[in-house]
């Protein structure tokens, strides 16, 4: 492993790959609260609302990751001065969190309205006839089961997000394929051992997250 | 169920035979000294033997007005008129060049791979890089400046301190700003295109490269007078044109022919044609340089 025996090099390996796993780890916070939103928005009885949380999935989920970040920086920041840390590298991240976050959003939102299918009707019905309010209905009786069915749809969502976040790169964030590209420049005659130590790390990472929904899945599945 | 197993015994086959060609390219790319050419059924070696058989794959930028910029699917500028020099010198018409966009980070990758055959990209000979590659030239003396908004401030880089700078991921102006000036912040896109729009939007305070490109950018129609180049120049960057590292003889012959387009004029005309239009005069392309071929 000549490049990264360098200690320089496998400090810059490590530190793109801490700026991927604090960008999952934020991204997939805000993107489950804001699914969530969306989620019952779609399903709500406001036909406002459904036509946003609508509006908000056709949107995100059509459009090209790489333009979302790319608007972050240069919609956001650039235009709008949208400004969200006088540090160049936090505000980058910070736009990059954004954009993740507004897209990951939409396809957690369709992971949990397709869970709400999955509950009987009558659930909802039998909620409201004891007098339960929509919200009610929705927090205490539908979203449980809603997101126990969808667990591991969701853990495909978490591991897509995490390779996504490799797109924040082209606004100038030094994460894991930026560090790459900058390793495989300085040592091209290793390309392929360089891409392989970082297509390595990721499954490295996610396999197993992979297989920890699959068991969550199992586990917490509302047995019917 | 027997059609599934076989359809997905041949499509692991064909996985595996595409990774072992991957491998196999990874072999001679790497350049073990056997010698150049080993491309399939060409007998001549290196970039003077590809030449001789009428075509040149050559890299270049295509964002950097006055260099190298692209402009639908024609190439021109200063890089570009080298590039038909050399193409010239080596007895070859011009139409048999075709021009690779490359960007800063993919210039070695490109030539140890043999993606390209020569790079002609505002690149810059050091000698981390001559461990990997072959350099002919200098073929010009460029120095990093900065690129700043008409109204600056910043008259040198010693005032970068907490400001904001922009560069290209992997190249040698963000790589010394990163060791030299490590209170600037730099900002790092993957092309000086991108670094001019922030520029122009005050989203960074300066734009770091070689003063000859930002000179270029500065007299884009559309930003003239908006930004103004420092002229203070804190690096000397020969431009050279990288080659093969085992491509000793090539090398040679590319010096030999812009040693002759320094006296023939083909040179200062090319200058004319392309970096001209900013005023500044034909540099002298200084013969006595010409000695990185290893």
């Amino acid at each position: 492993m000549p490049v990264f025996s360098d200690p320089a090099n496998f400090d810059m390996y490590v530190s793109g790959f801490m700026w991927i796993l604090k960008m999952t780890g934020v991204s997939a916070v805000l993107a489950l609260v804001l699914g969530v939103l969306l989620a019952a928005m779609r399903v709500s009885p406001v036909p406002v609302l459904r036509w946003f949380g609508a509006a908000w999935v056709n949107i995100f989920r059509n459009t090209p990751l790489t333009l979302i970040v790319f608007f972050c920086y240069f919609g956001l920041y650039a235009t709008l001065s949208v400004s969200l840390s006088d540090d160049i590298d936090l505000n980058n991240f910070w736009l990059g969190v954004v954009g993740l976050s507004v897209y990951t959003a939409a396809f957690v939102c369709e992971a949990l309205r397709s869970g709400i299918n999955t509950v009987p009707a009558g659930q909802a019905e039998a909620a409201r006839a004891i007098g339960l309010t929509f919200a009610q209905t929705l927090r205490i009786v539908v979203l449980p089961q809603a997101g126990r069915a969808v667990i591991a749809p969701l853990g495909s969502v978490l591991i897509a997000l995490c390779k996504n976040t490799t797109i924040v790169g082209t606004i100038g964030l030094l994460e894991a394929s930026n560090i790459m590209k900058q390793l495989i420049n300085d040592n091209g005659d290793q390309v392929i051992l360089i891409f392989l130590v970082f297509a390595g790390t990721f499954a490295a990472v996610l396999i197993p997250v992979g297989y920890l929904f699959g068991w969550l899945a199992n586990r917490l599945a509302v047995k019917r | 169920m027997r059609m599934t197993r076989v359809a997905a015994t041949a499509a692991a086959a064909v996985l595996a035979l595409t990774m072992a060609a991957c491998g196999s390219d990874d072999g001679s790319g790497t350049g073990t000294g056997t010698g150049s050419g080993t491309g399939s059924g060409n007998t001549a070696t290196g970039v003077v033997g590809k030449a001789a058989s009428g075509s040149l794959k050559i890299g270049v930028k295509a964002d950097q007005p006055g260099l190298g910029l692209q402009t639908g699917t024609a190439y021109e500028g200063f890089d570009i008129e080298m590039a038909k020099i050399i193409a010239k010198g080596l007895g070859m018409q011009e139409s048999g060049i075709q021009y690779v966009t490359t960007v800063s980070a993919n210039r070695e990758p490109y030539i140890q791979q043999g993606t390209v055959d020569l790079v002609i990209a505002t690149y810059t000979i050091n000698d981390e890089r001559k461990t990997k590659v072959n350099f002919a030239g200098p073929y010009f003396m460029a120095g990093q400046d900065l690129l700043v908004p008409a109204a600056s401030t910043i008259t040198a880089p010693e005032q970068l301190a907490g400001k904001k700078v922009c560069s290209v991921t992997g190249s040698t102006p963000a790589k010394r700003i990163q060791e030299n000036y490590k209170d600037a912040q730099l900002q790092l896109f993957d092309s000086y295109s991108k670094c001019i729009t922030a520029l122009a939007g005050n989203q960074v305070d300066a734009v770091t490269t070689d003063d000859i490109i930002l000179a270029g950018y500065a007299s884009q129609s559309q930003y003239a007078g908006k930004f103004k180049v420092v002229g203070k120049p804190f690096s000397e960057e020969p431009y050279g044109i990288g080659l093969k590292k085992d491509d000793k003889a090539s090398c040679d012959k590319i010096n030999e022919i812009l040693k002759a387009a320094a006296t023939d004029g083909s040179y200062k005309a090319a200058w004319d044609k392309t970096l001209g239009a900013s005023g500044k005069a034909a540099p002298e392309l200084d013969v006595s340089k010409l000695t990185n071929c290893a």
